[in-house]
């Protein structure tokens, strides 16, 4: 059977999050709470209550960006002192750790900015085109519930999010 | 003088905090075009004393031995001083949860930005030969030759350019649903920019899980980085052996001077944009309060450190050290040190009395004033050092000449006009941070209200019946 999605455009927190606990409950067969998304103009605090716990890894992505820039930070100024043989060391030590540290640190948080800011883009699947159940009222005050389910479901859906004093439902146009 | 004393009115509808921000991009005061005027000319002044400088050299600045470094070098030590606090404090804030600061985080980390790129080009224009500026960059040459790592300086360089990059990234990452909010509203030009800016924001929960985390794992990055920043530029001095440089307390004196100037900024710039853009409902007094109490503590910190650094040299009784203090206290540049420390020790103690705090065109002044002490603060710290070294062949004293004093008067315009610029381009105030700060006093009032034991309606200004804790959405009402 082919899939579907539907938005339901709720005034507030409350009514989508009740919607929410309907389908978490089992009252839409079919229908299961990983098919839910929630879309809103702020976080909610207690998002998490609600639709349990979702992945978001960005911070090995940072892990990952710090250990490589203190790598790669290391690496590169101990490679260029050397390699530099025109300056006379004078007795010092070619590779000084004292002021490698502080470049290295320097580019431990570099990397880890970078990296932290490049998982963003691809766990937030930024930069995708957005689909036609986007509605411009989610960036102002609405609360947006999507749910993906087959086609036989759309009415109970529908239904559903009527209870819960749903101000408008929006269909997925295939394209 | 009606004052209010909440940060926010909890009742703004949230539609109302999108159109207030919106129009503000559109509609400032005929005060907002004078000003960018007055940054126009003031930065060409600049503009002709460098085309002048680059024309004639550098001899036109008054510099040479013994007096290498003088205003350029105090200016760049002041606008990275000044870029500390936006993102520094925003960072600081964030993590506490002090939620006070989302109406006024996105001008203070714009500071910071422009800040760091006015700053960027003193030691460029110290240069004299701009066009060699590219050599502390750290690039492969067939010829094997690369900064020395070990030089402060090139600390510098790696410093500012993390720092500036950081920065830049912490503005930009906050700014995404902010941008989606305004290409959803925008036309022309600016419909195209702020959907190439908002990179696809569609508000569902992946995003806003993944951009918490984002946020929150960059502030914890950026405030190590932002005190790293300020020790390193510290460190071109207290790493000399020169006699007023090589203080053990520079590090927390110069990261305290740097987030002391950077908040009477954030003072200047509150005002100034309440007043161009109409956001008294935003920038309130009571959160122009609480930064102006930041400033007077930091203030007092810097204070402190200042007499501790007195202490030092004095008992420390190192004579060419204790020689140079006595002269900056009696000696040719005697006046403006004494004026350093009335701005920066004295004047804040207006900061202590609500009376004044509250009084915006005194806050003002004030706040001017306390940027100036600490401007002086730098110019006290490069120049007498210079005049009074270990040998007397290289006593001397030098006054900036006017090419310098131009080209420092005309970075003010350069940083204005940048300033400006960016918040007439981009909101200045983060709408959707003022919608959660508005949800969540008004949870709060609503759990105090059913605390309290009162089953009644809690009522709203209007005397309207609002709904009581927990039920419906704050700030919805008027959806």
């Amino acid at each position: 059977m082919s899939k579907c999605r539907i938005m339901g455009l709720f005034s507030d927190f409350e009514e989508a999050f009740c919607a929410i606990s309907d389908i978490k409950e089992g009252k839409l067969s079919g229908v299961s709470i990983d098919d839910v998304t929630l879309k809103s103009p702020i976080e909610h605090p207690e998002i998490e209550e609600v639709l349990g716990e979702r992945s978001a890894p960005v911070p090995y992505f940072t892990l990952a960006g710090a250990i490589f820039g203190i790598t790669f930070g290391f690496t590169f100024l101990s490679s260029a002192q050397a390699n530099f043989l025109v300056q006379p060391q004078g007795g010092k030590p070619v590779v000084p750790l004292p002021s490698n540290i502080v470049l290295t640190y320097e580019m431990m948080i570099l990397f880890a900015v970078l990296f932290t800011v490049t998982s963003l883009m691809v766990c937030g699947r930024f930069m995708t085109k957005r689909s036609s159940l986007y509605s411009e009222k989610v960036c102002i005050d609405q609360i947006g519930v999507i749910v993906e389910m087959d086609e036989a479901d759309l009415e109970s859906t529908k239904e559903l999010f009527k209870k819960h004093k749903v101000l408008e439902i929006r269909e997925e146009v295939k394209q | 003088m009606h004052i209010n004393e909440k940060d926010i009115d909890e009742n703004i509808k949230w539609a109302e905090i999108n159109k207030d921000v919106l129009k503000s991009m559109e509609n400032p005061r005929p005060a907002y075009w004078v000003a960018i005027g007055l940054c126009l000319a003031m930065l060409s002044v600049a503009v002709v004393a460098e085309i002048y400088q680059y024309q004639t050299g550098m001899g036109v600045t008054n510099l040479n031995n013994p007096h290498m470094w003088d205003l350029y070098i105090a200016t760049f030590i002041f606008w990275i001083g000044m870029s500390h606090s936006g993102t520094l404090l925003s960072a600081i804030l964030h993590i506490i949860h002090a939620d006070w600061r989302k109406p006024i985080y996105r001008f203070a980390e714009a500071m910071t930005t422009f800040s760091l790129m006015t700053a960027g080009l003193f030691p460029m224009i110290h240069l004299g030969r701009v066009w060699n500026m590219y050599w502390v960059i750290p690039y492969v040459t067939d010829r094997g030759i690369w900064p020395n790592f070990r030089s402060p300086l090139v600390w510098d360089a790696f410093a500012i350019t993390t720092y500036l990059t950081s920065s830049a990234l912490f503005l930009f990452i906050g700014m995404i649903p902010d941008l989606a909010i305004c290409r959803d509203n925008a036309k022309g030009w600016r419909k195209k920019l702020y959907t190439v800016l908002s990179m696809g924001w569609r508000g569902d929960d992946r995003q806003w899980r993944n951009f918490r985390k984002t946020y929150m794992l960059m502030a914890c990055f950026l405030i190590p980085l932002a005190v790293s920043v300020h020790s390193i530029v510290s460190s071109d001095f207290a790493m000399s052996i020169m006699p007023g440089w090589h203080v053990t307390s520079f590090p927390p004196y110069f990261v305290a001077g740097a987030l002391y100037s950077g908040c009477a900024a954030i003072i200047t710039l509150f005002i100034l944009l309440r007043y161009f853009f109409y956001f008294e409902k935003y920038m309130t007094i009571a959160i122009m309060e609480k930064i102006c109490k930041l400033t007077f503590a930091i203030a007092m910190v810097w204070t402190y450190l200042n007499l501790i650094e007195f202490a030092s040299i004095w008992y420390g009784h190192d004579m060419v050290s204790k020689e140079l203090l006595i002269s900056k206290f009696t000696g040719p540049y005697s006046f403006w040190f004494w004026l350093m420390l009335f701005c920066g020790s004295v004047v804040p103690f207006m900061l202590a009395f609500k009376k004044y705090r509250c009084h915006m065109p005194t806050m003002f002044v004030v706040s001017l004033v306390l940027n100036l002490g600490m401007w002086l603060e730098r110019w006290m710290i490069v120049t007498p050092t210079l005049s009074l070294s270990y040998h007397p062949f290289q006593w001397d004293v030098m006054w900036p000449s006017v090419v310098q004093w131009g080209i420092v008067f005309g970075s003010f315009g350069w940083f204005g006009l940048l300033f400006l610029t960016f918040v007439k381009i981009f909101p200045s105030v983060s709408m959707y941070e003022v919608k959660e700060m508005v949800y969540h006093r008004k949870r709060e009032a609503g759990s105090a209200a059913s605390e309290e034991g009162s089953a009644a309606p809690v009522k709203n200004e209007e005397g309207n019946k609002a709904t009581p804790s927990g039920s419906g959405t704050p700030g919805l009402e008027g959806a």
